[in-house]
């Protein structure tokens, strides 16, 4: 009981400020008289959602369909490709200034080739998903498989381990960390690739359904579709945070646990 | 103090054909190294002779930069000497079965795991215990893990994880971990060097227990000469780079030492003799 009231107040001002900004938001609409075509209230977008639910989740399903496929994908890749690049200096140094040229691309500016190539519809928005969320992935399992302190690989080295055996008990736990620092970067991003895909060739996702919205004017209907992405990303975000916590609980070290001589 | 090591039979050792004259265990031959070619080129060492008997406890002393970490790289397999020939075991460096042991003054222990998976750490790679390590990794190999922290004082720490542990803490596992594979060698580089002076003395008399018990045979490289004359058999002073071998001198106070004998006339007559021959050597570097 104490454990949850300590959470609970520890939760208390991040919640307290989500609150307050809506709040604002609310008021100064009112006080203001800002139309709802400018910017809707909270309570109108809340309304819309609520009314509006049955059209709007197919929309929110296939969204969470491509980003998610899209982001499986892009771990699949980066993980391997990141582990490839991060166990061998050649591989590091020939890749590397490929993979920054890749990354500074806007991802944006490809989904029309996507488009090109398999025509509108899923496959554009899943590819988008995976490409924008490879490059995080690459660079951070990469950069801490590479970081491994040169004497711990001595040491390994003098007990004649394996290049393999130095990935395995080493490299990859000690990349860990970074890899889950990056999934929490990737998946938001993966869902900005899928929605950006969407709004510009599909027939359904949240992506085309806020296109559609405002091409009428339904700014209420937009917001909501809002609403949908910011609530989905913020769970896909607390589940991976929760696995984070679970298999790199060693890298975020409580210093009131330590014991000295 | 017993020796907890005695209580798991001897593992197995590859079996080397008996040399017709016994060699000592390490022996280089004009060994030198270089860094990089042409101009640029840096001689790390000079033309070095230097024979290591099995069980002894060698320390290298010298001014900084003078190539002593180098000559552990070599013995270890690290490095490729330039020039010279480097036998370990009596065997050219590459192609021999002798297990070493490694040190470093980082502790680079595993924050990941608790203290006794980092000890077992070795057993995990090196053979012959590689191949036993799923059927005995939580039987045998985890006593032998913990009788090696109870030697070193580190009784009920098994558990615990590497940032739970003071720096003192730490470097008592690093040494485990270097002794759990039973090495022929044990390389240690200025293994004590980022601790404090208690904790430092303190380590000197885990080090020389270890010893005692173990007869592993050591290569200490140090800047200090207290810990060298407290711990080695014998001490080669080393000249500033390209390094080599001024002086090899025998240390013949009895064991087990006490540090009170860091306090005799003799043990200080021994470090000053040092410190004057290094101080030498470096003001001869500089003009």
């Amino acid at each position: 009981m104490t454990n949850i009231l300590a959470t609970l107040r520890a939760k208390a001002p991040s919640t307290a400020l989500i609150l307050g900004v809506f709040v604002v938001w609310e008021v100064a609409c009112l006080a203001f008289g800002i139309s709802d075509i400018v910017l809707p209230r909270p309570s109108q977008i809340l309304a819309t959602l609520w009314d509006r639910w049955p059209a709007l989740w197919p929309h929110t399903y296939q969204t969470l369909y491509t980003t998610l496929v899209g982001f499986g994908w892009g771990v699949l890749i980066g993980v391997t490709l990141g582990v490839s690049i991060g166990s061998s200096r050649l591989a590091f140094e020939t890749a590397y200034p490929l993979l920054v040229g890749i990354s500074s691309i806007p991802k944006v500016a490809v989904v029309p080739i996507f488009v090109l190539w398999f025509g509108a519809g899923t496959v554009p928005a899943v590819l988008t998903a995976m490409i924008i969320c490879i490059f995080p992935i690459v660079v951070n399992v990469a950069t801490g498989i590479a970081t491994v302190e040169p004497e711990l690989e001595d040491v390994m080295k003098t007990l004649k381990a394996s290049k393999l055996d130095i990935l395995w008990n080493v490299g990859l736990p000690r990349a860990m960390p970074y890899f889950f620092a990056s999934l929490k970067v990737a998946i938001t991003l993966a869902f900005v690739g899928s929605v950006v895909a969407e709004t510009v060739a599909s027939n359904r996702g949240i992506g085309n359904m806020m296109m559609i919205a405002s091409s009428s004017f339904n700014v209420p209907l937009v917001f909501a579709g809002l609403f949908i992405l910011a609530g989905l990303g913020v769970m896909l975000y607390l589940i991976f945070s929760f696995i984070e916590r679970r298999v790199t609980g060693w890298a975020h070290r409580k210093t009131d646990l330590a014991v000295t001589t | 103090m017993s020796a907890p090591a005695a209580i798991l039979p001897d593992a197995p050792r590859a079996t080397v054909p008996p040399p017709v004259i016994p060699r000592p265990l390490i022996e280089l031959e004009r060994v030198a190294v270089q860094f990089g070619k042409g101009e640029g080129a840096v001689r790390a060492l000079a033309e070095t002779d230097l024979r290591i008997e099995k069980g002894d406890f060698v320390a290298l002393v010298g001014p900084s930069g003078c190539g002593k970490s180098t000559i552990l790289k070599l013995v270890s397999g690290l490095l490729k000497p330039s020039a010279g020939n480097l036998f370990v075991a009596g065997r050219e460096i590459g192609a021999e079965d002798v297990r070493i042991g490694m040190a470093y003054q980082n502790p680079t222990l595993l924050p990941w795991l608790t203290v006794r998976q980092n000890v077992m750490l070795p057993l995990k790679i090196v053979q012959p215990y590689r191949k036993h390590w799923r059927a005995k990794r939580n039987g045998e190999y985890r006593e032998k893990a913990e009788a090696l922290l109870a030697q070193v004082g580190l009784r009920g720490f098994g558990d615990k994880f590497p940032w739970q542990l003071s720096g003192g803490m730490m470097q008592r596992t690093n040494l485990c971990r270097a002794l759990i594979h039973e090495p022929d060698l044990l390389l240690l580089d200025e293994p004590f060097g980022a601790l404090d002076q208690f904790t430092r003395e303190e380590l000197w008399a885990t080090m020389q227990d270890l010893w005692s018990t173990k007869r592993t045979t050591v290569l200490l490289v140090t800047h200090d000469l207290r810990e060298a004359g407290y711990l080695a058999n014998r001490i080669c002073v080393m000249s500033a780079r390209p390094g080599r071998i001024l002086e090899d001198c025998a240390v013949d106070f009895a064991r087990p030492r006490s540090m009170d004998l860091l306090y005799t006339p003799g043990f200080v007559a021994l470090t000053q003799r040092l410190r004057e021959l290094i101080i030498g050597v470096r003001t001869a570097a500089t003009l």
